[in-house]
């Protein structure tokens, strides 16, 4: 202990110097830069919130997906990392964490009481590394329930560093914390790794970088030209055991505790509980997403917000600038053909409850108040719900400008980038990719997504993958170019393609996927959404199969850490479903103004009707829809949810029955991937690979829609 | 106890047995940083048919792919 002592020069960290600046995204500053480090699930975050209160900068890494959060703090700068078991390379987030760590002046570790043996590791690492230190002592709560005491002095002395208990979710011990922060200190080491530091310190001259060389960094190393060390197991063994001693001194099992915990968690994962757990758990997700927010807020959002209010008031405004002659108030012969459909569905769907047909003409004239409330509760059901609007506003319909000017028609027109593309990404994704993350965040939160990848693995396996692949493709329900970038995470590039291929195949991104569902909940039939979910599944496996025969190779098994079962703290939810719902919703637009462009030019020039008429022995004959749904498809090519939200229009308007919906949503599900995510594609896996699955996409596609129809229809 | 020398994978569900060897390195450091190391005593929380299993050392618990099991040497 003695020799231990004298290494442990306590030195504060003002007289650090800052080494930031314009390095990544760290605005500059004249202060130091502290970093917050801890384990997965140790409620980093809450004390990230609480240090750096309003304004954040929310990053993706240079080069990665990994977010990363910076703050202020006074003049300091403060920044999250991800949750990591330690620093080194084995994956995406180590490497961001670890080059944060490498520039900060101070770092605040943040452990969790009830897992110190786990958690001290990378501690005992952060220590070695040579950095000014400050532990946060975190769920001190939790720890007195599960009936542990950890004697927070005698870990502080032996660690060298001060160690301050807390429970975040209540903000105790964070003014301590900040008291602390002045005294933060480089803390102890073992004697053989003093030893090592020491004689790597001459060559390299940095601590920090002379530990991860010790332990085998290949980027670090090669950054100084050095061989890799090769003695990583024998200091991770001897941190370990260090650690390990530290616990035994420090924590102390008062008494047996509370198991519910524990309990819960295996209830999720055992099949018998687990499987009706996880049943209920996608029928709130679907209730959530697919029933409150795809039906009633959308139909809230999109139809009376953005249609009924919004798009005439661009209209109105683009057409007091615009050439009087320039202008119409006729309707078009396209619009008229809705009508008809609309007049002929609300007659087929109103039956007897009418003493007469409607005709085109007489919805628009009809008394709004009048034929809707005479309608029964049975009946307004049966109506889709822009039937219902046009009975019951039907000047609505009709009180639209026509721009004969092209440029007008591009601004405000049907596809307009003021009208059409505004309406989409406001009224009809926003609140769907808020459902998505809002369901995501309590997931993840909760500590379920663990156990669903560990539930997952087996039949992840039967598709060569390993149950974390659940991680990738839960994230491409939300955003598939994202999810394409994670695959980085797997460990082999067999697992990273069959991930790829799934990913860019059968799933459906999140306002996709929130159109689909809103599109089966309007075919009204049980059979409809079944078949649906029948088809997708059968490709999924299929593709899955065939991949995982043809690649070469093996994949890599399962082994992750089951963090314990909390329940989700609603602050803490409701600002990462913000931070991510922003981060989408900045991302999707520039696109989404590409693809409504891209339609309305492709409209004005009269393209749109030659490719409806390419693709009609495609889209009439093989797959047997109306031939508009080839426009849904070229959107399709730009975005993914775009393309299904062309298809929400035509769907609504009553143009297709349940199977031909079904079936174009089989094909825009199976087709092509966004031009971001086939870009990304192309990136991460290759040319060669990326454009195969690209093309495959196609042939899949309309190979799968056509036999669906052609047994079905 | 179980038999000496058995594999991961055959450990029934709450048994604890002892870590023996594990042959995959990147596997081995990983398992180190979560508190398990040769040597270690574990317990078999859960096994989910034809699954993976879950492990528990002490309050930390960590899922085990069926065919990573079958590599790990326990006693």
């Amino acid at each position: 202990m003695e020799a231990e002592k004298r290494t442990a020069n306590v030195e504060h960290m003002h007289r650090h110097q800052h080494r930031h600046g314009h390095q990544g995204h760290v605005p500059v500053t004249t202060g130091r830069k502290i970093v917050l480090a801890g384990n997965p699930n140790v409620g980093k975050s809450v004390f990230f919130n609480h240090f750096s209160g309003l304004y954040v900068d929310v990053s993706n890494y240079p080069g990665t997906t990994i977010e990363v959060t910076t703050g202020r703090m006074g003049d300091d700068t403060i920044m999250d990392t991800p949750g990591i078991y330690g620093v080194s390379s084995f994956n995406d987030e180590e490497r961001v964490a670890r080059d944060i760590v490498l520039q900060a002046d101070v770092i605040i570790n943040v452990v969790d009481a009830v897992h110190l043996e786990r958690d001290l590791f990378l501690t005992q690492q952060l220590i070695d590394m040579g950095k000014p230190l400050v532990v946060a002592l975190n769920f001190m709560d939790e720890a007195a329930i599960e009936g542990i005491e950890v004697d927070a002095d005698l870990l502080s002395d032996m660690l060298g560093v001060p160690v301050v208990p807390t429970v975040a979710v209540t903000g105790k011990g964070f003014a301590e914390l900040e008291q602390a922060l002045p005294n933060a200190a480089k803390g102890l080491q073992g004697k053989e790794m003093h030893r090592r530091l020491h004689e790597m310190l001459k060559e390299i001259g940095s601590q920090p970088e002379a530990l991860m060389i010790l332990e085998g960094d290949p980027i670090i190393a090669a950054r100084h030209g050095v061989e890799p060390g090769k003695d990583r197991e024998e200091i991770y063994i001897a941190r370990r055991e260090r650690v390990n001693d530290i616990v035994k001194h420090c924590v102390r099992e008062v008494s047996a505790g509370s198991h519910l915990r524990a309990h819960v968690g295996r209830w999720v994962l055992q099949p018998l509980t687990g499987i009706p757990i996880l049943i209920v758990m996608l029928f709130l997700v679907y209730e959530l997403i697919a029933v409150l927010i795809a039906q009633k807020v959308v139909n809230f959002t999109e139809i009376e917000l953005m249609k009924g209010h919004w798009e005439p008031a661009v209209q109105r405004l683009v057409a007091r600038v615009s050439k009087p002659e320039s202008i119409t108030k006729e309707p078009t012969p396209r619009l008229l053909a809705r009508l008809e459909t609309l007049a002929t569905e609300a007659t087929e769907e109103l039956g007897d409850a009418l003493e007469e047909t409607i005709s085109p003409a007489g919805l628009a004239g009809w008394a709004p108040a009048g034929l809707v409330e005479k309608l029964s509760p049975e009946l307004r059901a049966k109506l889709s719900p822009v039937a219902l609007t046009a009975i019951s506003d039907p000047a609505n319909y009709l009180d639209r400008y026509h721009f004969k000017s092209a440029v007008a028609y591009v601004l405000a027109g049907e596809f307009g980038v003021f009208t059409h593309t505004v309406r989409y990404l406001l009224g009809l994704l926003l609140p769907l990719v808020i459902g998505f993350y809002l369901a995501l965040a309590i997931l993840e939160d909760s500590g379920y997504l663990p156990r669903l990848a560990t539930m997952m693995d087996r039949l992840f396996n039967a598709v060569g993958l390993n149950g974390r692949a659940v991680i990738p493709v839960i994230l491409g329900f939300g955003c598939v170019t994202m999810a394409t970038i994670t695959t980085r995470l797997l460990r082999t590039e067999r697992e990273k393609t069959i991930t790829a291929a799934i990913l860019n195949l059968v799933i459906p991104c999140s306002a996709q996927l929130g159109v689909i569902a809103g599109l089966l909940a309007v075919t009204g039939s049980a059979t409809c959404m079944a078949l649906y979910v029948a088809v997708i599944v059968l490709c999924l496996i299929i593709i899955g199969t065939l991949l995982d025969r043809v690649l070469p190779g093996q994949s890599s098994a399962l082994l992750i850490d089951l963090p314990p079962m909390r329940l989700p703290r609603p602050d803490n939810v409701f600002r990462k479903t913000l931070v991510r719902t922003y981060n989408f919703i900045r991302e999707a637009f520039p696109w989404f103004v590409f693809g409504s462009l891209l339609v309305a030019t492709m409209q004005v020039t009269g393209i749109l009707n030659v490719w409806q008429a390419a693709l009609r022995p495609l889209t009439v004959k093989w797959l047997q829809l109306p031939p508009e749904t080839a426009t849904a498809f070229v959107m399709g090519m730009v975005r993914r949810d775009f393309g299904a939200a062309g298809l929400n229009d035509l769907a609504r308007s009553g143009a297709m029955s349940g199977l031909q919906i079904v079936i174009s949503l089989i094909v825009i599900t199976l087709f092509v991937p966004c031009i971001a995510s086939t870009v990304i594609l192309i990136k991460e896996r290759g040319a060669k690979e990326g454009l195969t699955i690209w093309v495959g996409t196609w042939v899949v596609a309309f190979l799968v829609g056509g036999i669906v129809s052609q047994i079905f229809i | 106890m179980t038999k000496p020398h058995t594999h991961l994978s055959e450990v029934r569900a709450g048994r604890e047995v002892r870590i023996v060897a594990i042959p995959d390195e990147e596997i081995r450091s990983q398992l180190i940083r979560f508190g398990i190391s040769e040597g270690s005593r574990v317990v078999c929380e859960v096994k989910l048919p034809l699954g993976p299993l879950v492990l528990r050392h002490n309050r930390q618990e960590i899922a085990v792919g069926r065919q990573l099991a079958k590599t790990i040497r326990v006693s």
